[in-house]
């Protein structure tokens, strides 16, 4: 069982405070939900927790498993088994993804014979067909000419491969219409039951929250998490609007 | 971050044997020189006349005063311009000296003959030590020897091609390799006859402060199809080394002729070679050049379209590490109608190392409906590293269709970001970076090449770490 805990975070860029002492905990085999307005400060959590160069951590810590990671590195942290889905993942020209992620495994499990290509591309076509993503995919350059949405769903496909211990998913759901959320969401479930994946799930809208049953759900507003709540607050926040519940928040 | 490359670089076939010459010049040139080699070899009459005739070329001709500086400080009477360490090129690994066979077989030669190539010949310094075609390939009429062998046994292709195609006064070091070449590959593959699996020949340079000007002619006549490649190496030695080849290709009506070069020369090599091709009616020349090693790299392979429908293409990568110049690019000229050519050149720099592209597309007054596309991309990897396009036009006619594309990047933050968040450290995530960029090259070479330019990037991503 793993535990993902951040405590009072401070964040700066370029010397500006953007996080202003945040707490929260993703567990293995959990949901958290975390919703807020653009420039509330949720994607800069995300690539904090991975080690963003640009990101200075000014106070408090986050811990894995209950030792401090702030002084590895981003890929160091990725070997722990913490994984990021990107808002907006990279296209890399020229490499497979196949080859990406076999070569990714290979770091993160070393000392592990890789899986026989055939069988390991068998697979991949299968997940590729799973979330409506084309087979030609496996022989692309990672996301190269992908749309917004072939990205995200990649993004999930890659996730299923690398089996992350706990997973950040920033804005998984923009750019997915309605089918496609519903099968990334489905893949959320799966890999939370199967392999007791703990997540945390970054968006602006219900949707993606009303699928995936979060266990908890923190609502972020101006480098702050204001409220939690449970899986009922999204809905809460669909009927009232952000404007509304934080002021009634931040009122009381 | 190591600061002397020249020392720290781990180059894995920096390696030397000892220097056992049979025969070798002094250091220096002059004409007791040139005339010590042609004896050697026992030439016919006219090759010490065109050797003579190429040395006073040479030294009439100025060094060109364009391209690095580096050039102009080469000391030609500090080169040794010929050794060789056996008499003869064997047919079989066995007869080759141990030390030499050695050698070949630590860089994997023999294992590459018997798993994937046709014909095999291996040049150490001066001479040929080793020359193989398979028998099937040898049944079918193709000849694939030494130039020196060719020289001997088939005068009536020399006096039609030899120095035709790049005659001695085309440049300062033409006219070098014309003077004092030896080795290299002749090959002719007959009318119709296609070549299933590639020839490859093997250039080490071995004993310090030697130069090696091997000559190459490949001759494939109508409708014939060749691929040949070649690779090379040398120690690591503090003071330089030159290497001056010149190489001819003649691709006669509906021929195709594909050249790779994998060239891996340690840090001390200065590489200064001269490539063409004559493509005659619809025959369809093809250089995939990739320059990884030496100290510095002018390499500009040239395509004369000289009949109708001929095609050219030229395909190169350069990876210029610290301390390194590479400057290559391509040439292209359109002398008949209907003509297309193609050039991509793809460049990475890192460190203070450095990378220029330099082409020329010509269309002659004569050549309707030519197509050129010409695209440069280069990678730079650190703020010291430098990149150069020096793109070049003579365009005679309206009705060209000619484009050219050219960007220079460098690795985002966010890239790295990227892969780092899968589990990659710097190093490995750059290299991936480097191999994808490379790829449309890559994938043109046999896997085991592909495989050996993926590693040799890796082992240079290793060396110096990643970026600082």
């Amino acid at each position: 069982m793993a535990v993902l805990e951040i405590k009072d975070l401070h964040v700066s860029v370029e010397n500006q405070e953007i996080l202003h002492g945040v707490n929260l905990k993703i567990e293995s085999g959990q949901i958290a939900g975390i919703m807020g307005r653009n420039g509330s400060g949720k994607s800069t959590l995300a690539k904090t927790i991975f080690g963003h160069p640009d990101y200075e951590v000014t106070k408090g810590d986050i811990l894995f498993n209950g030792e401090s990671i702030l002084d590895k590195s981003t890929d160091e942290r990725a070997r722990m088994g913490l994984f990021l889905g990107f808002q907006s993942p990279i296209a890399i020209e020229g490499v497979t993804l196949s080859n990406f992620l076999r070569t990714a495994l290979h770091l993160k499990y070393p000392d592990q014979k890789l899986e026989n290509p055939i069988k390991f591309h068998r697979r991949l076509k299968q997940e590729l067909k799973e979330v409506g993503l084309d087979e030609n995919f496996i022989s692309r350059g990672v996301n190269e000419n992908a749309s917004g949405g072939e990205r995200k769903k990649a993004e999930i496909i890659q996730l299923k491969a690398l089996k992350p211990v706990i997973a950040v998913l920033d804005e998984i759901d923009s750019g997915l219409d309605i089918d496609a959320l519903k099968s990334v969401a489905d893949a959320i479930i799966r890999e939370k039951e199967e392999n007791g994946t703990g997540f945390l799930l970054i968006t602006h809208y219900n949707r993606l929250l009303t699928h995936t049953k979060p266990d908890v759900v923190y609502l972020m507003h101006q480098g702050k998490i204001v409220m939690k709540g449970d899986s009922e607050l999204p809905q809460q926040l669909e009927e009232k609007g952000y404007e509304a519940l934080v002021n009634q928040v931040t009122a009381s | 971050m190591t600061t002397n490359p020249e020392l720290e670089f781990d180059y894995k076939a920096g390696w030397a044997d000892p220097e056992k010459f049979t025969a070798a010049t002094d250091y220096g040139l002059d004409e007791d020189v040139v005339r010590q080699i042609s004896k050697l070899k026992n030439e016919p009459e006219w090759m010490l006349e065109f050797r003579l005739n190429s040395l006073k070329l040479f030294y009439e001709m100025p060094m060109p005063k364009w391209g690095d500086p580096l050039l102009r400080t080469i000391d030609f009477q500090k080169i040794r311009y010929y050794a060789r360490y056996w008499d003869k090129p064997e047919k079989n690994w066995d007869d080759v000296p141990p030390e030499i066979k050695e050698t070949y077989e630590k860089l994997g030669i023999p294992e590459a003959e018997r798993k994937f190539l046709g014909g095999v010949g291996a040049q150490y310094d001066s001479e040929t030590v080793y020359h193989k075609l398979r028998e099937d390939l040898e049944a079918k009429g193709i000849i694939f020897l030494s130039t020196d062998e060719g020289l001997k046994e088939y005068p009536e292709y020399f006096d039609k091609y030899f120095g035709k195609v790049i005659p001695p006064n085309d440049n300062k070091f033409a006219a070098l390799n014309s003077a004092v070449w030896s080795g290299g590959s002749f090959i002719v593959v007959p009318k119709g006859v296609k070549v299933d699996v590639p020839l490859q020949a093997y250039f080490r340079i071995n004993a310090k402060n030697v130069g090696q000007f091997e000559r190459t002619l490949i001759i494939a006549e109508e409708g014939s199809d060749v691929h040949y490649i070649e690779g090379c190496t040398a120690p690591t030695y503090s003071s330089d080394s030159l290497h001056a080849a010149v190489v001819e290709l003649v691709a006669l009506e509906g021929a195709r002729i594909r050249y790779t070069t994998i060239q891996n020369w340690s840090n001390n090599v200065y590489n200064l070679v001269t490539k063409r091709a004559f493509a005659y009616k619809n025959a369809l020349v093809e250089w995939v050049d990739g320059n990884i090693g030496s100290k510095l790299t002018m390499k500009y392979p040239s395509i004369y379209l000289m009949g109708e429908g001929a095609k050219g293409e030229v395909l190169s990568v350069a990876y210029a590490s610290y301390g390194q110049h590479q400057d290559t690019g391509a040439k292209i000229l359109h002398l008949a109608p209907n003509t297309q050519s193609r050039i991509t050149a793809k460049s990475i720099s890192r460190g203070d190392g450095k990378t220029t592209y330099r082409g020329l597309i010509k269309v002659a007054p004569n050549a309707k409906n030519v197509v050129s596309n010409v695209i440069c991309d280069a990678l730079l990897l650190d703020d010291d590293s430098k990149s150069d396009t020096i793109p070049y036009q003579e365009i005679q006619r309206d009705d060209a269709t000619i484009t050219h594309e050219a960007t220079v990047g460098k690795i985002g933050k966010e890239t790295m970001f990227y892969l780092m968040s899968r589990g990659l450290p710097e190093n490995e995530a750059l290299a991936l970076i480097c191999m994808g960029f490379f790829e449309p090259f890559a994938k043109e070479l046999p896997m085991e090449y592909a495989v050996e330019l993926n590693r040799l990037i890796e082992l240079d991503m290793a060396e110096y770490g990643a970026i600082g």
